[in-house]
């Protein structure tokens, strides 16, 4: 039994294609998300499951039955918006409250519903305070608690990190899944930003134009991606561009643009001949030789300090290479002579993508 | 020195406003109450006190034309609310951004057009052997002529086109303000139609309904030319009796007493309105 299932959802809009043809299912009680660059469609897709904008074509269900002829109001989906939407004229109880009272629940109730999910969100006590009070992270457990106390099948969250800054984001990623795990609740979240997806999500769908390019679970999207699109938008990963050589098995040799031929696994179905892109994860990278074929050299161009997450920048030939650089090596300085090398199976080789430049 | 700059700036720019509000203003309501308490007992010979104003309480007359005014001016003012909402609506959450200018230009137009011109413009319409009685007549719809003028309803149509525009427009910009994703929390979180108006909407727009009531029935009370013109004799609206004590009956101190009554009343009105829907001025006209 799913908890949210969309099949074959399409909506056009004139003659621009907003979503085409997507399918997902999502199991009760995951954190699903939908990853994608703005205009992807994905803000679309979730304005047709809340019921704001109507499919052209497919079927929404929820716990297995369609929704599609109910009305936003009548759907027992709920929605984090992108600026949150707090109604600004009421108090944080009268905003929790608003849900409870457009179902017409006893007022006896009310108010202990409203305090227990202040409790649950970590606010208890804040009832009566204005909304323009509370700090942005505040204001973020208002919108879910919101939400939350309706008991909703699945809870829609559409970048609500988006206008927080950094520091409260990556705190606010970590409690978002733990109130998602608290409520048992299933959780839709869209956004662009790759490391909210991974870090919160049980299940991951990386959408590109209007389509899916791949669902799995986010260690699967960053160490098997099936497209290049999803191996470039997923993680960090130098791109090197060339042209297929000679394959044997999954292996294949590429001709890059400067002459040098390195090797790597073609992922997807490209062919001998064909123009593709080798994409390079900065921790698949180590610095000396490795086997004939897996290596490049070059000159250090920079050392890019930053904690755990430091890099090399390698520039060999017309590219720019990053290598991880955990343990930030003291042996290497600007300019100093170095060989990148890697295993091929984790150089992966996929179809040139549209319109990527020579800079990618 | 910068110091001396900035204050200088500000008392020129201040100065005009202050004079503004000092000079035709202040001073002429000052002189106007100080003439209100005055009763003249002969040639130049003055006695202060407050029989004007107990003059004017007494005779039922004034006292009910007064009510009247208010009366109406309410009714005009509750009008163009019911009329106005829509409008601003439309104008600031429908129509796309490149007709919204067009549109709030249409309200515009009639006030380049002045008071008088109008009113004369109603009267061609309404009046006996106006332009909408004579088509029914034509059209067998009506058998002979009938007048329109002179009676309340006209007035209040007349009022309520006068002072509509001072409706729409602070309520388009407070509605212009709205982030429409308040509405569709309001529908997500199980609202229908009427709650998210009800709790959503109207607590929002409530700065620029407050702001919108209180100009137009400011100056729909205030108003002298169209229901004189368009209610004739019948119209008793209490302007009329302060024009009537200053220029028929020379009577200035009584006229005097009539003004400051109104603005006294007036504002009573306006502050019971604004306690009875449990608003206050700092937190809607003041309000960012």
């Amino acid at each position: 039994m799913y908890d949210l299932s969309c099949t074959d959802l399409t909506k056009t809009f004139g003659t621009f294609t907003a979503v085409s043809d997507v399918s997902l299912d999502i199991p009760s009680g995951s954190f699903f998300s939908i990853l994608g660059p703005s205009g992807c469609g994905k803000t679309t897709l979730m304005r047709m499951i809340a019921g704001f904008e109507r499919p052209t074509s497919g079927d929404i269900a929820i716990k297995g039955e369609s929704v599609l002829k109910l009305p936003p109001n009548k759907r027992n989906v709920k929605m984090v918006f992108q600026h949150l939407a707090l109604f600004p004229m009421m108090t944080v109880g009268e905003n929790i409250a608003y849900g409870l009272r457009c179902r017409k629940e006893p007022k006896s109730e009310i108010a202990g519903k409203v305090a227990r999910v202040l409790d649950r969100v970590g606010l208890p006590g804040n009832e009566d305070k204005k909304i323009d009070q509370l700090s942005g992270g505040q204001k973020q457990r208002i919108a879910i608690a919101r939400c939350m106390v309706l008991e909703p099948d699945v809870l829609l969250l559409d970048e609500p990190l988006g206008a927080l800054d950094l520091k409260l984001r990556e705190h606010m990623k970590i409690e978002l899944k733990q109130l998602q795990h608290q409520f048992e609740t299933t959780f839709l979240y869209i956004t662009h930003d790759q490391s909210e997806a991974l870090v919160m999500s049980d299940n991951v769908a990386v959408m590109n134009t209007g389509r899916f390019e791949q669902i799995g679970a986010p260690k699967t999207l960053y160490d098997a991606p099936a497209s290049g699109f999803v191996a470039g938008f997923v993680g960090d990963a130098t791109v090197l561009e060339g042209k297929l050589g000679e394959v044997r098995g999954n292996q294949g040799r590429v001709i890059l643009e400067g002459g040098k031929e390195v090797i790597g696994t073609v992922s997807d179905g490209s062919k001998s001949g064909d123009a593709v892109e080798v994409f390079l994860r900065p921790e698949a990278l180590k610095l000396g030789e490795g086997e004939s074929g897996c290596q490049l050299g070059g000159k250090v161009e920079s050392l890019l300090f930053n904690g755990a997450s430091s890099r090399i920048l390698v520039q060999t030939g017309r590219n720019l290479i990053e290598v991880a650089d955990p343990e930030q090596r003291s042996d290497v300085g600007e300019g100093s002579a170095v060989t990148v090398s890697w295993t091929p199976d984790r150089a992966r080789i996929f179809a040139r993508r549209p319109g990527s430049g020579a800079a990618a | 020195m910068s110091r001396d700059a900035g204050r200088l700036s500000l008392i020129l720019l201040f100065t005009p406003f202050a004079l503004w509000i000092l000079l035709l203003i202040i001073l002429p309501q000052i002189g106007i109450g100080y003439v209100s308490i005055r009763e003249k007992v002969g040639i130049n010979t003055y006695e202060y006190g407050f029989k004007n104003y107990f003059d004017f309480i007494t005779e039922p007359v004034y006292r009910n034309t007064l009510l009247r005014t208010a009366w109406m001016s309410i009714l005009v003012t509750a009008l163009a609310l019911v009329i106005g909402f829509p409008i601003a609506w439309y104008i600031a959450k429908i129509a796309r951004e490149r007709s919204r200018a067009a549109l709030f230009l249409m309200c515009l137009i009639p006030l380049w057009v002045s008071d008088l011109v109008r009113a004369y413009g109603w009267i061609v319409l309404l009046r006996e052997t106006g332009v909408i009685s004579m088509t029914l007549v034509k059209w067998g719809i009506i058998s002979q002529p009938i007048e329109m003028l002179y009676n309340d309803m006209t007035v209040i149509i007349g009022l309520v086109y006068t002072v509509i525009l001072f409706m729409i427009v602070p309520l388009v910009s407070t509605l212009q303000g709205m982030d429409d994703a308040l509405l569709e929390a309001g529908y997500n979180l199980g609202g229908s139609r009427v709650t998210v108006f009800r709790r959503i909407i109207v607590p929002y727009a409530m700065p620029g309904i407050v702001a919108g009531c209180i100009i137009t029935f400011m100056l729909t009370a205030g108003s002298y030319l169209t229901p004189i013109l368009l209610g004739g004799k019948n119209s008793s609206w209490f302007t009329e009796q302060i024009y009537n004590q200053f220029i028929t009956r020379y009577n200035w101190e009584s006229g005097s007493a009539f003004g400051v009554s109104l603005l006294v009343f007036t504002s009573f009105v306006v502050w019971a309105g604004l306690r009875l829907t449990g608003q206050s001025l700092a937190t809607t006209v003041a309000k960012e």
